[in-house]
């Protein structure tokens, strides 16, 4: 059974799903890079799991990072700490991203449409914005230079929407072939996954279809968290539940984390060495 | 060896209102201490340059320092939101911000023909989204040899760039270690720069994956250790993700924020006072 609340023995929430479900896209020993938040908690589940050999790309700079806690921003240290190599920005994105040197990019997004174009910049008209998002970041070299592209997101009308407010980042535009007219390396976001299921692209229309239910969840409650009139699969699979394994190591993962976070005294320790360094 | 000043000197004599500044440095080596003293210096009608705002500018824009921003990610990272910022933008408070708004590849391509001494770059990006609608620095190419549709975005000429670094010598090479970012190529593409260190060390030892700005490419450099707080500074201290999340409530909120700002940066020296100040604070809520 699935809950919005908190575990309990035996059970697990929607978002654990979601993560376990997006881990086990992540095939062992290829190249993938990583947004933060959902994104590289999905990841860091894999490398801890079923892909040992991934390697994880940071926009940072860090390729191979191996953080033992989760990252909390994109360029923290511990990326860096054990990474295979470290490299500046305009590297990452020149030679790494835009070569087709990266197997899959793990996005988040506010806002996706039925083509899985996405939209982290503004809710409202440009010009005068109701919200005022974060913006591009690296997501639109990203879903168009890397050779698949999966979206994690959790579904609900308000982000699954008919009319994007901004294409940030490109799915597959108006559908079609209209992507591939672009004559982007990579072949754009292969699946999405939710809290309440898998979407994938038709092979022909490149329209999001429900092609999974995770377990507890309903075709109903899919197209209630979808401000389109969603396209559902003939006979739609149901995810396996997560494993013992899966969830102790994510639950494991996001404890240290916390714990780590939760041990450090960064300002008295950084005034105990400036003081000293005064004296 | 005069190259190693005073920052209240070195933010005084490189950085004017109306200058077009970057202060860069990729969650890592963020120049906090630099930025608090510009701030200090009340300088008006900047245009900012930065990949990802952060704090630092979050901080600068809520302070009235800048009439633009040129950027590519403007969040909290790990967090949310950065609320001035949005509030300068959707509100025009404390005065309107006029953006010029990129992705990050195109960012850093803009600095590396800055440092090249070229007009523009070239990437493939940007097509397919509505960013080249709403940004005129972006605009399409075509290759003279293939016949290849790309995308041109200008280059970045900053009058000032600023970065943290780990490390200066006495004769002003400059190591940073860790994640270099963006910095190499923000230093060589302005006119001036300011470099603060956590120290200046007699010799320069390597670090995996370093890299030395040679002294004829920094203008000014000052010792401010923490000044990349509440981002790190490898091997010396680690981000502080708390900072990040209280920064949430202190942001959001017009007075707040004013309040804090009044207390513990205008109302302080320089950056030791700061740590200190907000140290405080902290103990008190303890």
């Amino acid at each position: 059974m699935s809950s919005h609340d908190g575990p309990q023995e035996g059970s697990y929430t929607t978002n654990e799903m979601m993560t376990v479900a997006a881990s086990r896209q992540l095939r062992d020993g290829i190249v993938c890079f990583v947004g933060i938040g959902l994104p590289s908690q999905a990841a860091n589940l894999a490398r801890a799991t079923h892909a040992p050999n991934c390697v994880l790309v940071y926009e940072s700079g860090t390729i191979g990072a191996k953080p033992e806690v989760l990252p909390h921003s994109i360029g923290d240290g511990v990326l860096a700490e054990h990474a295979d190599s470290v490299v500046p920005v305009p590297e990452i994105f020149a030679y790494w991203l835009q070569t087709g040197r990266v197997d899959i990019g793990f996005l988040g997004a506010a806002q996706i449409d039925r083509f899985a174009n996405i939209n982290t910049t503004v809710i409202g008209s440009y010009e005068d914005p109701k919200v005022r998002l974060p913006g591009a970041g690296g997501a639109p070299e990203i879903a168009a230079s890397a050779k698949e592209v999966m979206v994690v997101m959790p579904q609900t009308a308000r982000a699954f929407v008919e009319e994007l407010a901004f294409v940030t980042s490109a799915g597959y535009l108006d559908g079609g072939d209209t992507r591939e007219q672009l004559g982007y390396l990579g072949a754009g976001p292969t699946v999405v996954i939710t809290d309440l299921g898998i979407l994938k692209p038709d092979p022909e229309t490149k329209e999001l279809t429900l092609t999974d239910l995770h377990p507890g969840t309903s075709v109903e409650q899919a197209r209630e968290a979808t401000g389109w009139d969603l396209r559902v699969a003939d006979d739609p699979g149901t995810t396996d539940p997560p494993t013992e394994e899966e969830l102790r190591v994510l639950r494991d993962l996001r404890e240290r984390t916390e714990a780590a976070n939760e041990e450090m005294r960064v300002l008295d320790d950084l005034l105990d060495r400036t003081r000293a360094a005064k004296e | 060896m005069d190259k190693i000043i005073g920052l209240r000197e070195a933010v005084a004599e490189s950085i004017n209102d109306g200058d077009t500044v970057a202060l860069e440095g990729f969650t890592h080596l963020i120049p906090f201490a630099a930025a608090h003293e510009i701030i200090r210096q009340e300088r008006k009608d900047l245009t900012l340059i930065r990949m990802t705002p952060d704090l630092i500018y979050d901080q600068m824009i809520g302070m009235g320092c800048a009439d633009k921003l040129i950027f590519s990610w403007g969040g909290n990272p790990g967090v949310g939101s950065l609320h001035r910022f949005r509030d300068a933008v959707e509100n025009g408070w404390p005065q309107p911000l006029e953006l010029e708004e990129h992705s990050h590849a195109g960012m850093a391509s803009r600095y590396v023909a800055g440092a090249s001494n070229l007009p523009f770059a070239v990437l493939r990006g940007y097509v397919g989204t509505d960013l080249p609608k709403v940004t005129d620095t972006i605009a399409p190419i075509t290759c003279p040899f293939t016949g290849e549709e790309l995308m041109a975005v200008p280059a970045l000429r900053p009058d000032v760039a600023v970065v943290h670094a780990q490390q200066a010598d006495p004769s002003g090479n400059v190591a940073l270690w860790g994640i270099v970012g963006i910095q190499r190529e923000t230093i060589l593409s302005a006119r001036r720069s300011i470099v603060t260190v956590e120290e200046v060390v007699d010799e320069l030892a390597p670090h995996p994956h370093q890299i030395v700005l040679p002294s004829v490419a920094v203008d000014a450099i000052a010792v401010v250790p923490g000044g990349a707080y509440p981002s790190y500074a490898h091997d010396y201290y680690p981000r502080d993700n708390a900072f990040y999340e209280a920064w949430d409530p202190i942001g959001r909120d017009r007075e707040t924020f004013s309040g804090w700002m009044e207390r513990h940066v205008l109302g302080t020296e320089d950056f030791a006072e700061h740590l200190e100040s907000i140290m405080e604070e902290e103990v008190s809520r303890r």
